[in-house]
């Protein structure tokens, strides 16, 4: 009824090729930026933006990163976590080198340096590939997570081998530290997630996008048709790597505060993040949104519902929540192999025929 | 000799017991992805599980026990018997088969025709239920594994190459019992697969799944049989490493030890399991002692596999022993 593009004439092709031709999709997705950028910033307390929030907006970043490599350039990795901890670490030894730079252009630059050592690790994607590719992305995991814990230089040679961050600012507003504020660090988190959307999106449907397409469906095939793979595959590597490396540069530096490489960034941080790009759909940028929001709410709700109204042992939630996400992973793989956004696709595909579908 | 020397040969020695340890998970990856194309990542968790369960049936431990707590109210925890160790390994043999059963009809005869990768990812879906129901059933505290294998420094070893070479070798019992069966286990598997029936069958299977299937090759039992092979060799792994080093949730990152061993030994060659294994059992032991402690601070077991492998396949994609991969548009 609502949901239509009948009436709605694109009179330009700038308007022709918009990421959102309907109009209520775009008056919603207006609607959706106007609320996280000018009414939450103004209600949120500490306890939203710590557990839901700003894990949310971090984790949707670095499951953007690794769609644009396994989903949209079929690449598969699972060195995410090492990658998240390069992207930590040169932001941390950037803030303590260069204290009066503004907190914008250290996580952007981290994004940089962690884009140079995905690249570094794509190397070997030229010649290996499927199993044996997502293999040899575990030795970028174990070594940059060595390196990180064994190489004192990287961590300013601190007593305790962690890094913490120091408190910095940006445009005046305290940033990182122990004395900021919620509404702060919420809206700093969000402005990097609304351009690494915005920035996947438009990639993934131009030119390079369809490049790594090519190459994820059938990369002889794309070889012989002109896309050039060492190319297209070492850019996608680079992209998934920024976004991963902001995305660690994020969670260490806003909203962690201080990290221990092996604990946070171990190979379980790589397969919760494939994990949510799995459950919320390979190759889609709103896919990635779902999965990291159904990832961090899961564990949330469990502990509601487990811990305080059942009043269960949170060892024992913590096992169900093992086999829930296990589960839900095989669930998923066998029912809708493309995730909560082809659920999201069909279900506006009913509602674009609704209520006459015939 | 030279005491460095003499170390060294130590060292060497060690890995390679290390190496057959890690050959002996590597094989269960072998078997399945030679006989159903799905490349089980949850092996290690399998050996975890089957460990967890043979010493909670040997305790005569209740399932679930802390979870019926939780329900109920109740205060249990043991049936208050001992299991011979023999009996206990059977039951957890029958698990594991039932379990084969479970992950066949529930999981995989839902996936076939998919892409490796999807079945791969399955997999690790597969590993995360897996672990969270082997800590719901028997408690996720170290446990200690004791089925009467020998442990401790092997005393005739020590005292001969003591007189030999003047520095007695330190070799554990179970490292010389793990490389018998391991070696055990190879040669039945290959005989298995070679000459029995359901050998030839697995091995159609492998081939090509319809043309298995259009002489009358049952894909769902050789399917189930291959699962249950694995859940032996898990059994055999996970009985090693847990009177080894305890039966803990670390049990499980075997796993990710044997993976290096695959990629250097190739996905699909039972021998090129147990080489591949030596060599990185060897390679990472003697990497550490003889450059990695001394001059990178120590602990690069946890990367050297993985480098060396990458380092490997650049020249070699498919593996020592891989067949030889063929693209076609």
């Amino acid at each position: 009824m609502f949901y239509r593009e009948a009436g709605d004439f694109s009179t330009t092709y700038a308007q022709d090729q918009q990421t959102f031709p309907i109009k209520f999709d775009r008056y919603r997705y207006y609607a959706v930026l106007f609320v996280a950028l000018f009414v939450i910033p103004f209600v949120v307390n500490d306890y939203w933006v710590n557990s839901l929030f700003m894990p949310f907006l971090i984790y949707a970043i670095a499951a953007i990163g690794l769609n644009i490599l396994v989903g949209y350039c079929g690449q598969v990795s699972l060195g995410t976590g090492g990658f998240m901890a390069v992207g930590a670490y040169a932001s941390y030894k950037l803030m303590t080198a260069f204290p009066d730079v503004s907190m914008f252009i250290h996580v952007l630059l981290a994004g940089v340096i962690t884009a140079g050592v995905g690249v570094l690790f794509g190397l070997p994607s030229l010649r290996i590939k499927g199993f044996y590719l997502a293999v040899a992305t575990l030795a970028a995991q174990f070594f940059l997570v060595w390196l990180f814990n064994r190489v004192p230089w990287f961590y300013n040679y601190s007593a305790s081998g962690q890094i913490s961050a120091p408190e910095r600012d940006t445009f005046g507003i305290l940033i990182t530290g122990a004395n900021t504020q919620a509404w702060a660090t919420y809206t700093f988190c969000l402005i990097f997630t609304i351009f690494s959307a915005i920035v996947a999106r438009n990639l993934t449907r131009g030119s390079v996008g369809r490049k790594w397409m090519a190459i994820r469906d059938m990369d002889i095939a794309a070889e012989i048709i002109g896309v050039n793979p060492l190319r297209a595959k070492l850019t996608a590597f680079a992209v998934s790597s920024f976004f991963i490396g902001i995305s660690g540069a994020l969670f260490f530096a806003i909203y962690l505060g201080a990290v221990e490489v092996g604990e946070v960034f171990g190979i379980t941080k790589s397969f919760l993040v494939l994990f949510m790009i799995i459950i919320g759909g390979l190759g889609s940028i709103f896919g990635s949104f779902a999965g990291a929001a159904f990832l961090v709410l899961l564990p949330v709700l469990l502990k509601i519902v487990g811990v305080d109204w059942l009043g269960w042992p949170t060892d024992i939630v913590a096992h169900l929540q093992l086999v829930i996400v296990g589960a839900l992973i095989i669930v998923f793989l066998i029912a809708e192999p493309h995730g909560l956004a082809q659920l999201w696709r069909v279900a506006k595909e009913k509602l674009r025929l609704w209520p006459f579908p015939h | 000799m030279p005491e460095q020397l003499a170390f060294t040969i130590e060292v060497f020695l060690n890995g390679l017991m290390a190496g057959v340890l890690y050959a002996l998970v590597a094989l269960g990856f072998v078997l399945i992805y030679k006989a159903s194309g799905i490349f089980n990542y949850a092996q290690g968790v399998m050996a975890l599980f089957a460990a967890l369960t043979l010493v909670g049936i040997i305790d005569g431990q209740v399932p679930f026990y802390h979870l019926i707590n939780a329900i109920f109210g109740t205060d249990i925890h043991y049936f208050g018997w001992k299991v011979n160790s023999l009996v206990a390994i059977v039951v957890t043999m029958l698990v594991m088969i039932a379990l084969a059963w479970m992950v066949q009809r529930f999981v995989f005869r839902h996936l076939v025709g998919q892409e490796p990768i999807i079945l791969f990812m399955a997999t690790i879906g597969l590993a995360y239920f897996l672990e969270g129901v082997g800590d719901l059933m028997w408690g996720s505290e170290i446990k200690t594994l004791d089925v009467g294998l020998p442990q401790g420094i092997n005393a005739t070893i020590d005292e001969a190459t003591f007189n030999l070479t003047g520095y007695g070798f330190f070799i554990d019992n179970l490292d010389i019992i793990a490389s018998i069966v391991a070696a055990v286990l190879v040669i039945v598997l290959v005989l298995f697969a070679q000459y029995t029936k359901q050998g030839r069958a697995m091995r159609a299977v492998a081939d090509d799944h319809q043309a298995a299937l259009s002489v009358g090759v049952s894909l769902n039992f050789i399917w189930i049989l291959v699962w249950s092979l694995a859940g032996f060799v898990a059994l055999v792994a996970g009985i090693m490493w847990g009177t080894k080093s305890g039966v803990q949730f670390s049990l499980s990152l075997i796993a990710l030890k044997a993976l290096p061993v695959l990629m250097l030994g190739g996905f699909t060659s039972i021998p090129g399991a147990i080489v591949g294994g030596l060599i990185i059992g060897v390679g990472e032991k003697l990497f550490e002692f003889l450059i990695g402690a001394p001059f990178l601070g120590g602990a690069t077991e946890n990367w050297f596999a993985y480098m060396l492998a990458l380092v490997f396949l650049v020249f070699r994609p498919q593996g020592l022993f891989g067949e030889k991969i063929i693209e076609r548009v």
